[in-house]
């Protein structure tokens, strides 16, 4: 039976990890390859890594941040941020990531995810699903770092991408990235019920109360920063909290 | 000296930067092969693979590869399959109906039940393999698949982990160690087990000619 996974997320601007509310307002939290060496050695089962770069000369720093800081970690690693081709996927993976998120790219193209899936494989090919609520009270999806919204029904979306071959949703609320007010656990239960692929959640996390909510309404893994940035707490005392309420974890 | 090499066949874009940084940690020199003779010579080989089987076997006989691969396991010489790599050298797969595999493991790759999320991605707990010389260590192993074999052969020793029922989680036969997990990603337990492969398989560097 598998574990529950515990993800810190990097997000990565022109090298440096930054951390922002609502994809804005980032502030700086230290160097990729340090950081992941802390999360790993706290028992992280995974590290996300987002490039959150602004410009193409930004972004630039992408493949030589994946290698540094594969070289640092014994764990999974995904990467993404303004994927667009296959050629940028190919490099991610041979810099060092096993899994690549697309997210903008393919709501503009989504056969961009038929073509991953078919190069590297479905594991390997994950979308990044970024939705906010709507006054009728549904998901819809927004790209562009949360600048846009597109009017496209967000568990629609998922559905499509994981028929079209996408191995993993990374479901990040962006009412409530970067708030500290929890994840948003509807969501999460209408992803998780929506698709057979596993589901990470992520936006929102201030306590393992909220990351125990979250696996609760249906997620297979919790996607957090700010908690793990500021030290509010490690990897191995959220995977104590969890695994004191009946929740299986690696140790 | 040198950290002792351990040749990774290159079987088109897999992770292989995560194979090389994890063959590094236990303490080897890895280097990528694209050559039949290269395979048949090393004295260690890995082969990686991630993406479809029927798409994997074409590259490996489109370059010669899957007969020097078969020579090498089927004499026991010191070889690790990762992951689709377990699953070329089964028989056949339902994920490319009416491709033969490598024929080294007789059993046919099937698809996890619908009752669980496929692919398994995450972390399971592999069982020590009965009376093994290299799995005989339980632990969490990271899995990134979507097809399985239900039970090992006759002649392999298996350790099995759990996904909507039983599956192989790894073989070992001499010195071929066969993973349906990540090794190179399954943090320090992965990295014991990459060494005691390289441990088992030291190179014999006194008398005699090499095998």
């Amino acid at each position: 039976m598998l574990t529950v996974r515990i993800i810190p997320c990097l997000d990565v601007r022109d090298g440096r990890v930054v951390k922002g509310v609502r994809f804005s307002g980032l502030r700086d939290a230290g160097s990729p390859p340090e950081r992941a060496a802390a999360y790993g050695a706290q028992g992280a089962d995974e590290l996300v890594l987002l490039d959150v770069s602004a410009t193409p000369e930004g972004r630039a720093h992408q493949t030589e941040t994946t290698r540094r800081v594969r070289e640092q970690l014994s764990i999974p690693l995904t990467v993404g941020g303004g994927v667009r081709t296959l050629d940028d996927a190919r490099a991610l993976l041979e810099a060092g990531a096993d899994k690549v998120a697309v997210n903008t790219a393919a709501v503009r193209t989504p056969d961009l995810i038929d073509r991953l899936a078919t190069e590297f494989g479905c594991q390997c090919t994950i979308l990044a699903l970024d939705a906010a609520r709507t006054p009728a009270g549904n998901w819809e999806v927004v790209v562009l770092s949360g600048r846009e919204r597109t009017g496209r029904d967000a568990i629609a979306w998922a559905g499509e991408a994981t028929r079209r071959g996408a191995g993993e949703i990374l479901l990040t609320s962006w009412d409530r990235d970067g708030t500290r007010a929890g994840y948003d656990v509807d969501l999460i239960a209408a992803v998780a019920g929506a698709v057979r692929v596993p589901v990470i959640a992520s936006g929102g996390a201030a306590g393992p109360e909220h990351l125990l909510a979250a696996l609760r309404a249906g997620a297979d893994a919790v996607l957090a920063a700010s908690i793990f940035h500021d030290r509010d707490m490690t990897v191995g005392a959220v995977k104590d909290y969890l695994a004191e309420r009946g929740i299986q974890v690696r140790r | 000296m040198s950290a002792d090499e351990v040749l990774i066949v290159r079987t088109g874009t897999a992770n292989l930067a995560s194979v090389c940084a994890g063959l590094r940690r236990a303490g080897a020199a890895p280097r990528l092969t694209e050559s039949p003779n290269d395979v048949a010579a090393a004295e260690r080989v890995v082969l990686p693979g991630v993406g479809a089987f029927g798409a994997a076997m074409a590259r490996l006989t489109d370059k010669g590869l899957d007969r020097v691969l078969t020579e090498r396991i089927a004499a026991g010489r010191p070889t690790l399959a990762v992951c689709l790599g377990l699953q070329l050298l089964c028989d056949e797969s339902e994920e490319t109906p009416g491709v033969r595999g490598l024929g080294l493991v007789a059993g046919r790759i099937t698809r996890f039940s619908t009752a669980v999320r496929v692919p398994q991605l995450g972390w399971n707990l592999v069982a020590a393999g009965d009376g093994a010389p290299l799995l005989h260590d339980p632990g969490h192993a990271y899995f990134a698949n979507s097809y399985k074999l239900d039970a090992a052969p006759t002649g392999w020793t298996a350790a099995y982990a759990d996904h909507g029922g039983r599956f192989v989680a790894a073989l070992e036969r001499g010195n071929v160690l066969v993973c349906q997990f990540h090794p190179e990603l399954s943090g320090a337990w992965g990295l014991e087990l990459l060494r005691r492969w390289l441990g088992a398989t030291q190179p014999r560097r006194t008398g005699g000619a090499a095998c």
